[in-house]
């Protein structure tokens, strides 16, 4: 893609323009607040309370936050090599499988640390299994990943829907989940870490599938930054005929990715099956997928910024549901709309105040080189 | 005599299901045949859908409910052109956008505004699309074969749906037919034969995109005013995007919309109707897969192994003049 518009310095473009994207929509989610009758400044005061005031509240602000690193990471590897991968949210839901396997399978036997990377590996293979099949139509025949992924979804929630209610189901139960696993098949919490800071856990659900988060985020970084295969993606991502010309088999690519992609994404069931429900329910990916898309956008693809993109959403999860408590007007589909904001302001309409602050940037620099002329004589 | 009966009621509840899909898949045609892909569908109909059902409650009166959705609607997709032409951002990102916009601000607002846990008033009366009753329908009610034809399946349904099957002719005139067509046609193939002929891509793209946004204000429209009285959060319930895969299935063309959604609609009423019964030869069918056949069939296609689908060239591409 080209860029049309001035090179601008390296904070201004990861810091300062996302910050811009995200104060406007928050600014617009504020006007949404208005409409209902509430007051914005109340609605940001309980969200932040809600999300930081209490050791088990930043405990379930980083258990949502687990899930966006995970979704996001999904997003944003595939957004390096020109692919936009919006399935996460099947790919996570079939990856779920994964991770019930393993639980089923070995919980009563086996202690969580024997059945943790097992699960790690099921999730992971499930989630690039579903991945596989777009990502191959995209390379061998052409089809756009786009829809294919978009098709893919309906899909994995049709199945998933099967196999909750007729196979995985236990004899005798209506509820269509699986059975709730024993103590092999439960992450230890994280309390010690939040112990180091003096914070209380609560009953939140922080567990060890964060600490895999940021592990994954590193190897995502090494992988984009530090390997060849990242250096083909990012190429073919910037510009597809320079790969090609280079001799990068652009169908290896886009398949490699799209697994990838979709093993990051399967990754998010381990944090709500493992570390929260200790059983497999319908539905428990909950939209994480297409939150990992704002969560891409706003991180611009890199991990540093996902991380921090992430645990703003996991902030808006746990303190979206304080609001919904405190004023009822305001359920949590609030989020749903700021995310949309988010995807809007910091995706489709990234560059709409790129312009000015590229004129702000360059008649600074042209006053400071002025300035410098003058001293200069 | 019971088989055709059943058969007669399947069709006609595919008639029914079909016809937002017909809407919305025809909306699609018009920006994606202009090159602007648009995935919003599915939140443009919602937002329709509800603005639909809040004014119809309020002021008593179809129309405006229809007016009102046609407006958000419409809105909506010059957001959506502003974002995507304008400002030439993503086009499937600017969609995915507004989907999530539009399915959180309907919950918020109708719960705010009606208190009615996300749902408008019920409507009743003026309020709501009445049913057509065709001339002799209910003398020819009992005319073996031809009665329940006539009676069931064409005759009694609302004024929308036969909208909704005059303006697949009436697309196809506009696209193929029209200078307006050719042109609009022309800019999701090649923009810079376009501009070079001196008509503004712009002007041509935001035109398609509003041509988008009344038909998807019809089918949130006939969603919430006459399919069902009022309207309920997520009402749309992925039928954008079943529109969206019908669009694709047919081939960005207008007669082929009908059928694929009509086919769609029919997957659709025969899941309902097989739900516990087997079927004969077969079996029982899970209802999951029939639900999920639609897709299953766009993926297929997609995979080039029934036919071809080509995209518009141009589709997704923003326009720039000069470089």
């Amino acid at each position: 893609m080209s860029n049309p518009y001035a090179k601008l310095p390296g904070w201004a473009e990861y810091g300062l323009i996302p910050l811009v994207n995200l104060v406007v929509a928050f600014l617009v989610a504020g006007l949404v607040v208005l409409l209902v009758g509430e007051n914005p400044l109340e609605a940001a005061y309980h969200m932040i309370n809600g999300a930081f005031g209490r050791g088990e509240y930043i405990g379930f602000t980083l258990y949502y936050a687990t899930t966006f690193i995970f979704t996001g990471l999904s997003v944003a590897v595939a957004f390096h090599a020109g692919l936009f991968n919006i399935g996460s949210e099947g790919q996570a839901y079939i990856g779920g499988i994964g991770v019930a396997l393993a639980c089923l399978w070995l919980d009563k036997t086996m202690p969580w640390f024997v059945v943790f990377p097992l699960a790690i590996f099921g999730s992971a293979a499930f989630g690039a299994l579903w991945a596989f099949l777009p990502g191959w139509l995209q390379a061998k025949r052409g089809s756009h990943v786009v829809i294919t992924t978009i098709m893919f979804n309906f899909i994995a929630s049709s199945l998933m829907v099967y196999l909750l209610t007729r196979v995985l189901k236990p004899l005798g139960s209506m509820a269509p989940q699986t059975r709730t696993f024993e103590a092999g098949g439960q992450l230890p919490k994280l309390d010690w870490l939040m112990s180091i800071f003096g914070l209380d856990l609560g009953n939140s659900p922080f567990n060890v599938s964060f600490l895999l988060a940021i592990l994954a985020a590193f190897g995502v970084w090494v992988l984009i930054w530090r390997t060849k295969l990242g250096y083909e993606m990012r190429t073919m991502g910037h510009s597809p005929s320079s790969a090609r010309y280079a001799g990068i088999g652009e169908a290896r690519i886009t398949v490699i990715v799209m697994m990838i992609s979709g093993g990051l994404a399967g990754l998010m069931a381990l944090n709500p099956i493992m570390g929260e429900q200790y059983r497999m329910q319908l539905d428990f990916v909950q939209g994480a997928g297409f939150v990992g898309i704002a969560v891409a956008l706003m991180g611009r693809s890199h991990p540093a910024g996902i991380i921090p993109a992430a645990i703003l959403f996991g902030m808006l999860y746990q303190g979206g549901a304080e609001i919904a408590f405190e004023m009822p007007a305001i359920s949590r589909d609030m989020i749903v709309i700021i995310q949309g904001l988010v995807i809007l302001f910091a995706g489709a309409l990234e560059n709409m105040f790129r312009p000015a602050i590229g004129r702000a940037f360059a008649s600074i620099g042209r006053r400071s080189a002025a300035a410098a002329q003058t001293r200069g004589a | 005599m019971e088989f055709f009966h059943t058969i007669i009621a399947i069709l006609e509840s595919t008639i029914r299901v079909s016809v937002p899909l017909i809407f919305a898949a025809l909306a699609g045609l018009f920006t994606e045949r202009a090159g602007v892909f648009d995935i919003g569908l599915e939140g443009k109909m919602l937002g329709a859908a509800f603005a639909a059902g809040a004014v119809a409650a309020v002021t008593g009166s179809v129309m405006m409910g229809l007016l009102a959705a046609i407006l958000i609607s419409v809105l909506l997709s010059l957001v959506h052109g502003y974002a995507s032409i304008t400002q030439r951002g993503s086009q499937i990102v600017s969609g995915v956008a507004i989907n999530f916009i539009v399915a959180g601000s309907t919950v918020i607002l109708g719960e705010a505004w009606f208190k009615q846990g996300g749902r408008t008033p019920a409507l009743a009366g003026d309020a709501r699309f009445q049913t057509v009753t065709f001339p002799f329908a209910d003398a020819v009610k009992d005319v073996p074969i031809f009665g329940p034809i006539y009676s069931n399946l064409l005759s009694g349904h609302f004024i929308l749906t036969y909208v909704a099957f005059l303006l697949v002719p009436f697309s196809w005139w506009v696209l193929y037919r029209t200078r307006f067509g050719l042109r609009l046609r022309a800019v999701g193939e090649n923009p810079g034969a376009v501009d070079t002929a001196g008509i503004s891509v712009i002007w041509l793209r935001y035109r398609a995109v509003i041509c988008c946004g009344i038909l998807c204000g019809f089918a949130g429209a006939y969603l919430s005013l006459a399919m069902s009285a009022g309207f309920v959060k997520g009402m749309t319930a992925g039928k954008g995007y079943i529109a969206l895969a019908a669009l694709i299935f047919a081939k960005w063309r207008p007669v082929n919309i009908m059928l694929a959604c009509l086919l769609f609609g029919f997957l659709d009423a025969l899941a309902i109707r097989l739900q516990g019964n087997p079927l004969p030869l077969i079996g029982q069918v899970p209802v999951q897969l029939m639900q999920a056949l639609p897709y299953i069939l766009t993926v297929i296609l997609l995979a080039g192994f029934i036919g071809k689908a080509i995209p518009p060239k141009a589709g997704g591409i923003p326009y720039v003049k000069e470089r």
